[in-house]
């Protein structure tokens, strides 16, 4: 029987077919935390090996993405104490500043093939790579770097034949927000999502890491891309070529599900509050003319070079809204240096928006752009649980990032392809 | 040995943004001062009532329960909170391996049959929760081998000190 994505990278290392629902112990390629979770991973390391520990320094990672620059002095302890772990273990530490994980995972560290984990429920993102790239506990993230391995259920899997090309103004964000809307926020649990079809080689790698970034907000393990020539290429542009192999299912594997998306027929979608299951297309939400307090255009779902490219498009030569306020984050210290020397920024700030540096921004809801009572912010991250940005009585809509550009002019939530 | 609660009804896709809000991530390093705000944002009356300890209350909710981020403080701060259970008719996956880790079982049921302030006793060994308010018992999804180990070994910690590595029956190495 040939093997899935996720089954053949689990194969290969374990050196012995394996297929869904085996349960598998294999060695990681990297663990990470981040600063939100990185505390307690440690705490149980200190439980389990009786000081502060990793089997793997260069294998061990932490990022401080989600709290800096500190906004409260609890924060900074915070930080404090990932600096001196960092020390003390020889762990890389990856220092406010420098990006979120997900990015940094994906331009410098992940390969095709490699196993990887990480205490943040959105490490699935570096699976567009062609990598076994999921999320776990912080508990879990301390047994894989105090022993360098953890353990499996090897995932069923669902195909996703995509067909056909996007047509201008609706992006690979519109193709994942269309699935979770068709299956649900948990129509893939616990299972692996493959993506195939006439599509996959127009998708950059920047559009891929949209769709696997979200694998979660599908419930799932992880969401998958083969590994090819765009992988190749952005693997190239990190100075990684070597990295790269191809990587492929069997012809023969066999999946629980293959759904078919004919992407050429879609429209720009947005999630209303206050789930990202409730998709519903620009054309129903815009006809409310919902006014927009904030927008947010970030994140690990939509901080790459691409996404500032398309808002920037949008932008130029034109000005936010007043009563809008418009917050960039870009994703990592390289996407940041790039819309530089490309003229990005000097656009985002000519136009008004506020430029951050690279981190996750206001998305997890602990700092950087809160709501305030009954506001209302679309942003280009993955979730818009109740209370995610830092308030249970504001409203979050998420969207692409040419919606997201498009309406920061206009004020409120509008269709972008007026205004492409 | 039944673990005897009341059961509190929540309803399906509680995301782990209502269990731990991202508003108190500074107490992150603070459990017992994180707990006191367990699931607030799902029903505020909650954390009020299970830290006062004169009843041991049981989470009863709908689908998908603890979907979102991999914060792993949100199932701790429930256990924290006193609850010995969780009864849901389904889990997103990271709470569901985070429950088990910090050995706070987690069981699958269809939860529409137990009313609000319904006493439950839950037998672990005999997969089977009984209604005493109502009466009447019902058999809870089967838990995983692996997940019923790492609960029989008290947790995923003391489960691998105890083994002096990861190891599972069965489970192949690389
Ligand atoms: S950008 Fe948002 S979703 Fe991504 S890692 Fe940061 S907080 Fe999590």
């Amino acid at each position: 029987m040939g093997l899935t994505l996720a089954e053949k990278i689990l194969s290969r290392r374990l050196k012995r077919d394996v297929h869904a629902g085996d349960i598998v112990v294999a060695d990681v390629d990297m663990a990470t935390v981040q600063d939100g979770t990185g505390l307690l991973t440690f705490d149980m390391i200190r439980e389990l090996m009786g000081r502060d520990m990793v089997k793997y320094p260069n294998r061990a990672m932490l990022v401080l993405d989600h709290m800096g620059p500190a906004a409260r002095p609890e924060y900074s302890n915070m930080h404090k104490r990932l600096r001196e772990f960092a020390a003390a273990t020889g762990a890389i530490l990856e220092d406010v500043g420098s990006g979120i994980s997900h990015l940094l995972l994906a331009e410098k560290y992940v390969k095709p093939g490699d196993i990887v984990v990480g205490a943040d429920s959105h490490t699935s993102t570096a699976a567009g790579l062609g990598a076994f790239a999921t999320g776990m506990g912080s508990t879990d993230v301390a047994i894989a770097m105090a022993l360098g391995k953890t353990w499996f259920r090897v995932p069923e899997t669902i195909r996703f034949v995509l067909k056909g090309k996007l047509q201008p103004g609706v992006y690979s964000k519109d193709i994942i927000l269309h699935i979770i809307g068709r299956i649900g926020e948990d129509g893939a649990a616990y299972k692996a999502m493959e993506y195939a079809g006439d599509t996959v080689p127009t998708l950059s790698m920047d559009a891929r890491f949209t769709i696997t970034s979200m694998a979660q907000e599908a419930g799932a393990k992880l969401g998958l891309f083969p590994s090819d020539e765009q992988t190749r290429a952005f693997l190239k542009r990190q100075g990684r070529e070597k990295d790269w192999q191809p990587l492929a299912a069997d012809p023969d594997a066999s999946y629980e599900q293959t759904l078919e998306i004919d992407v050429g027929r879609l429209e720009p979608l947005v999630c209303v509050p206050h789930t990202p299951g409730n998709v519903k297309p620009i054309s129903e939400v815009a006809r409310e003319k919902i006014h927009v307090d904030q927008v947010f255009l970030g994140t690990c779902t939509n901080g790459r070079l691409e996404d500032l490219r398309v808002a920037a498009g949008i932008l130029k030569g034109k000005h936010v809204a007043p009563g809008t306020r418009f917050l960039i984050y870009p994703g990592s210290r390289g996407v940041y240096q790039q819309a530089l020397a490309e003229g990005l920024v000097q656009t985002f700030v000519e136009a008004g928006a506020v430029f951050g540096s690279p981190a996750c921004g206001p998305c997890p809801g602990w700092q950087f752009g809160l709501l305030g009572d009954g506001e209302v912010c679309l942003a280009t991250q993955n979730r818009n649980f109740k209370g995610r940005l830092g308030n249970p009585k504001s409203f979050v809509y998420l969207s692409s990032p040419a919606v997201a550009a498009a309406s920061a002019v206009a004020g409120k939530i509008v269709d972008p392809r007026s205004s492409l | 040995m039944a673990i005897r609660g009341v059961a509190w009804k929540f309803g399906d896709y509680i995301s782990t943004d209502l269990i731990a809000p991202g508003r108190y991530a500074h107490l992150r390093s603070d459990l017992p001062k994180l707990a006191e705000h367990v699931l607030e944002d799902a029903d505020a009356n909650f954390a009020p009532a299970t830290l006062k300890k004169d009843k041991t209350y049981i989470v009863v909710a709908g689908r998908n329960f603890g979907q979102g981020s991999s914060r792993e403080h949100a199932a701790r701060i429930i256990k924290l909170a006193g609850v010995p259970v969780v009864l849901a008719k389904s889990y997103a996956r990271i709470f569901y391996r985070n429950a088990f880790n910090i050995g706070m079982p987690a069981l699958t049921l269809d939860t529409d049959r137990i009313a609000q302030g319904d006493e439950l006793e839950v037998d672990l060994k005999r997969s089977l929760v009984r209604d005493v308010t109502k009466g009447q018992e019902f058999r809870v999804g089967a838990i995983p081998e692996t997940m019923l180990a790492i609960l029989e070994g008290g947790g995923i910690v003391e489960f691998v000190r105890k083994h002096g590595d990861l190891v599972f029956k069965g489970a192949g190495r690389s």
